[in-house]
This record gives structure tokens, sequence and C-alpha cells, in this order.
């Protein structure tokens, strides 16, 4: 007798210990949810960026709660605040360290263009030294907003052929 | 102000004789040698009650000018509660500038003198450790100096490695040209503040259709 699959979702007991789907989609679903941040924390962005791991913004809803202060076990670098020439190199070197694939938010105003701060000292805008993927605006950002760049940042990492690259690396 | 520390300049000035007062709209302020700048210091602080050194900075009096530097300590009774500003020329040419360290009266004016020879070059006299202290070493200007611009000039990253990986020097940022302009001599506040120097669209004409 035939009868129409009426299983609406996965069911280990008609399909045993096998899931069909694409090798980017698994692959990205991994990295979408547990992308854990470098907390580049140098300014008062790094104030919010601690309100955003806290309970009431609770960064963990999104997976990206495990601030790690190793570069070798993150993947995300959010540079919260000014950079100083001084601190550029560090910021590189530590970017250098961490194991890809690697992403990088630049968090407020300082980060993105230097903000204010247009003097003799301060890195005009962290993208002259590290490759950024995500802008947030504001002098500091709300959590939100940073939440809604990580939310941007994994719609990102969703649309990429990672198993094609992972093949060509 | 209370007695003891109300005329501390005449009592200096028995002593000390070289001892000017200096013009301030404050606190009582003198004018010292740099030779005699130690004794004196130390003289308010054992004999008239001067225990702490709140600053201790300096003046660029622009290129040209004799003295050119002159370094300030601000000094503050805290059993007295009173103030004094004791301003000294330094020695040495306008290039190398040099006033006696105070480190032996207070350990805490390490540090200061750390920045001001950061920031306008003055050779600390006697200092156990004269480094740069905001600056990177090898940073070869001093930024407060008047003669140096407010956008700084364009140098070498501090570490070459990065440098030679990014690309990347430390660029001279002017505010004129800049991302952000603000129009001067406004009366209306609004119209003044800093703003994105592209205007093409913003709250009041709408982003033009790509």
């Amino acid at each position: 007798m035939v009868s129409s699959n009426t299983e609406l979702a996965y069911n280990s007991k008609v399909e045993g210990e096998v899931v069909v789907t694409k090798a980017d989609a698994v692959i990205n679903w991994i990295r979408t949810n547990s992308m854990w941040p470098m907390p580049m924390g140098l300014a008062c962005c790094a104030i919010e960026l601690m309100a955003t791991g806290g309970a009431r913004f609770d960064i963990a809803r999104f997976g990206a709660e495990v601030m790690r202060f190793s570069p070798r076990q993150a993947d995300c670098m959010i540079v919260a605040g000014t950079v100083t020439y001084k601190m550029a190199s560090s910021v590189r070197r530590i970017y250098d360290q961490m194991a890809g694939p690697k992403w990088v938010i630049a968090m407020g105003a300082c980060a993105s263009s230097g903000g204010m701060y247009r003097s003799y000292a301060t890195l005009q805008g962290v993208d002259r030294i590290v490759p950024v993927d995500v802008y947030i605006s504001g002098c500091p950002p709300r959590p939100e907003a940073l939440l809604d760049a990580l939310m941007k940042l994994q719609s990102k990492v969703k649309k990429s052929s990672s198993a094609k690259e992972l093949l060509n690396a | 102000m209370s007695s003891s520390t109300a005329d501390v300049t005449s009592a200096l000035q028995e002593k000390f004789p070289n001892i000017t007062a200096r013009d301030s709209l404050d606190h009582q302020a003198i004018n010292v040698p740099a030779d005699e700048v130690l004794a004196v210091l130390q003289a308010l602080r054992d004999e008239h009650a001067f225990d702490l050194l709140t600053d201790l900075t300096a003046i660029d009096w622009s290129e040209g000018s004799d003295p050119r530097f002159v370094v300030v300590y601000h000094l503050y009774s805290t059993t007295q509660h009173g103030y004094i500003r004791v301003a000294t020329d330094c020695t040495g040419d306008e290039e190398s500038p040099k006033a006696p360290s105070v480190t032996s009266l207070w350990a805490g004016a390490d540090w200061h003198e750390r920045e001001t020879y950061d920031m306008f070059g003055i050779t600390f006299e006697g200092h156990p450790d004269l480094r740069r202290i905001l600056m990177w070493p090898g940073y070869p200007y001093h930024p407060l100096r008047k003669d140096f611009p407010l956008a700084g000039i364009e140098t070498e990253l501090p570490d070459p490695e990065i440098a030679a990986e990014t690309g990347t020097p430390v660029i001279a940022a002017p505010m004129m040209g800049g991302p952000f302009v603000a129009s001067t001599g406004e009366m209306n506040m609004t119209e003044a503040e800093p703003r994105a120097k592209d205007e093409s669209w913003n709250e009041s004409s709408e982003k033009p259709e790509a």
C-alpha cells in the first residue's frame, strides 16, 4: 500500500540516523550560531558591549555570548572603541592570530571612521588595518544596534559558499 | 586660605631672592630660576606644608620666544588647604629644553614628567626612566609643541611588520576637507554643529534614487 508521508519534520524512526541537507547549509548553520566574539574593548563602546552580554540584552540568544580573550578561540572580532596608532599594531596582530573563518565588526563611530578623534594619534577607521564586515553607527551604539549588526553578520555568513571555500582552501 | 599659606611668596623671597611673583588670576604664583627650583619646591614641601604635587606640565610660548618652554608645578597643601603655582623657565636650546626632575621630592612626578617629555620634548634631568608614555617609542615628534600641526604629520606605524602588511601609514587628519564640516560664525548653534560633508541627503531632503 502506498501512503503519503505525513511526517512534517525529521523523524529518526522513519529516516534512521541520517539527515539529508546541503553542506553549505549545515556549515553555515554551525558558524552562525556559535560565533564566539573577541571583545576588542578599547573605549566606552566596550561598556555597551558588556551590556549586550548581560541578561537584559542577552547576546546568548544569538549564540555569541562566549567572549574569548584568546584570539585562537574567537571567530568574530568586535572592535569596540577608539583605535590609536599605538594600539593599531596589536589589533592587527590579534586579528592575524584568530583562526579562520573570521569576521570583524567595527562598533561605533571611532572604530568605523576615527569618529570625533580626528587627530595625530587616532587611526581613522579600523578598516585601514583589518577587513571589516559590519559597521555600526553611534557614539556609542546601543546594545540593540550591536545585536542588529550581529544578525546582519549572521545573515551574511548564511549566504556564503562555505563548502566551496573549504575545498579551495 | 589659611594664614600659613597666605603669603608664602614673601617668606620664600627672604630665603631665595631670585623668586619673583607671577601674574595669576586665582592662586598665588611664583617664577623660579631653573637652578633653584628643586630647593624652592623642597622648601615649599617641608617648610610650608605644600605636601601634594597635583600637576606638573609645561607651556610652549611658540618658536622664537625666549624662553620658549616653561615648566609649571601646581602644589596643594592637604593640611592648610591652599594652592601655589610654581613656574620655571627651561634651560637648553629650543630643540632640547631641559628642566630638573622632581621625582626625588614626589615619586608621583614620574609619569607627569614622562608625559611632559612625550608631548613637549623637555628632558627632565635626574628622572629615573624618561621614556615616552602616550606615543610609542620611536615616534619622531612632540605633538603639543606649537610647531606641530593639529592634524599630525604623516609617519610610519610603530610596528614595521604590520606597516608592511597593511600598507597603512600614520596619516595627517586635517579637520578641513574631512568627513565632517562645521560652519563657523553662525549664531544658530544647530546650524553650526559639525555635520557630514556629504549633504546630498539628510533629514530634510530625501535620499536620491540610485
